[in-house]
């Protein structure tokens, strides 16, 4: 596996042996299922599909529904049908893909071990449509010295007739966050009771929020 | 939030003893030079509690050879070896920062009664 998906808890710290305290994000990652293989034969790829996170099955379209029921994967609860939430591919070999059925349980220590270091992708905090200030960091103008009106702006934009264009990437208002954001190398802390993942330090996102965890891209171990 | 408390709960000394700012304390601190430990004392009045769980803080103050400390400590880290509270004293703010602008006999605190 090179990845599992969670839900982000919340933030706190833990102490270590030598005493000093680590930072970490609470993510659980309980209820993690295979859900569907991609296979050579049919998608030309080999993949694990992961759902995670509990839907309503009266909430659910009757394609969906379909889905899982052929899975056979609705899950009955206090009386309440749930299938799940968020599904997601993770890339595996073909052995890989031989060792897990379609319905089997993954846990997170079983895919990572402790000290590893991983990618976490989460949705970012959504700011809105954000000024240049706060979205760049810009400097926004003097408080005095006759400056009227204009006094969080972000200046020129670039030059007249030469480029007479403005340039790619120019720093300007907009939408601010709600974005995909990926948190690269960061050490994985340790396993709690009931699939719960700490990650050192701080992960993308609102509490609550959808984070997938994944094998770090840029490995140096 | 319950996860969260679940994990604090592991760090979170049972040994503290009840001590609020205005109290002067005795923390005996672990200290490790090389692979040698020794156990150092820092005595002082408690400016604040920050209370925040496994992540609690508390301020010490004292004065070294005229010159004012202030050391902000964990309340629940496996450095500090011991706690004692050597003398309650009574004051009415939670932070008593203004004992940072008076020394000497100005900086003095009432003891408090306690059962």
């Amino acid at each position: 596996m090179q990845g599992i998906l969670g839900r982000k808890i919340g933030m706190t710290a833990i102490f270590n042996e030598d005493g000093t305290q680590t930072p970490v994000t609470v993510i659980s990652t309980a209820g993690n299922v295979v859900v569907d293989k991609r296979t050579e034969e049919r998608n030309g790829y080999t993949a694990l599909v992961l759902g995670f996170g509990d839907k309503r099955v009266k909430r659910v379209t009757k394609p969906e529904l379909g889905f899982f029921a052929k899975q056979n994967l609705v899950e009955d609860r206090d009386g309440k049908q749930f299938v799940k939430r968020h599904l997601r591919e993770f890339r595996v070999t073909p052995e890989q893909l031989d060792a897990l059925d379609v319905g089997a349980d993954v846990n997170a220590s079983d895919v990572f071990f402790v000290g590893e270091k991983v990618d976490v992708v989460g949705t970012s905090k959504g700011r809105g449509f954000t000024g240049v200030m706060k979205r760049h960091n810009f400097r926004g103008t003097k408080a005095s010295h006759g400056v009227h009106e204009y006094f969080r702006h972000g200046g020129s934009i670039g030059s007249n007739t030469s480029p007479a264009r403005v340039f790619k990437n120019r720093g300007m208002p907009g939408q601010h966050g709600n974005k995909r954001v990926t948190v690269q190398n960061v050490r994985l802390a340790g396993f709690e009771e009931g699939g719960l993942v700490l990650i050192r330090g701080g992960v993308p996102g609102p509490n609550g929020g959808l984070v997938i965890i994944k094998k770090s891209v840029k490995r140096s171990i | 939030m319950h996860a969260l408390s679940a994990i604090e709960e592991q760090y979170i000394r049972k040994d503290v003893p009840a001590f609020r700012a205005g109290d002067t304390v005795r923390v005996n601190v672990r200290i490790r030079e090389g692979d040698k430990e020794r156990i150092q004392a820092f005595e002082g009045v408690v400016l604040r509690r920050h209370a925040a769980g496994a992540r609690s803080t508390f301020t010490v103050r004292k004065m070294s050879s005229g010159i004012g400390v202030e050391r902000i400590f964990p309340l629940h880290s496996p450095m500090i070896e011991s706690l004692e509270v050597v003398r309650h004293g009574r004051v009415r703010q939670a932070r008593i920062y203004y004992l940072r602008d008076r020394f000497g006999k100005a900086a003095r605190i009432k003891a408090r009664r306690v059962n």
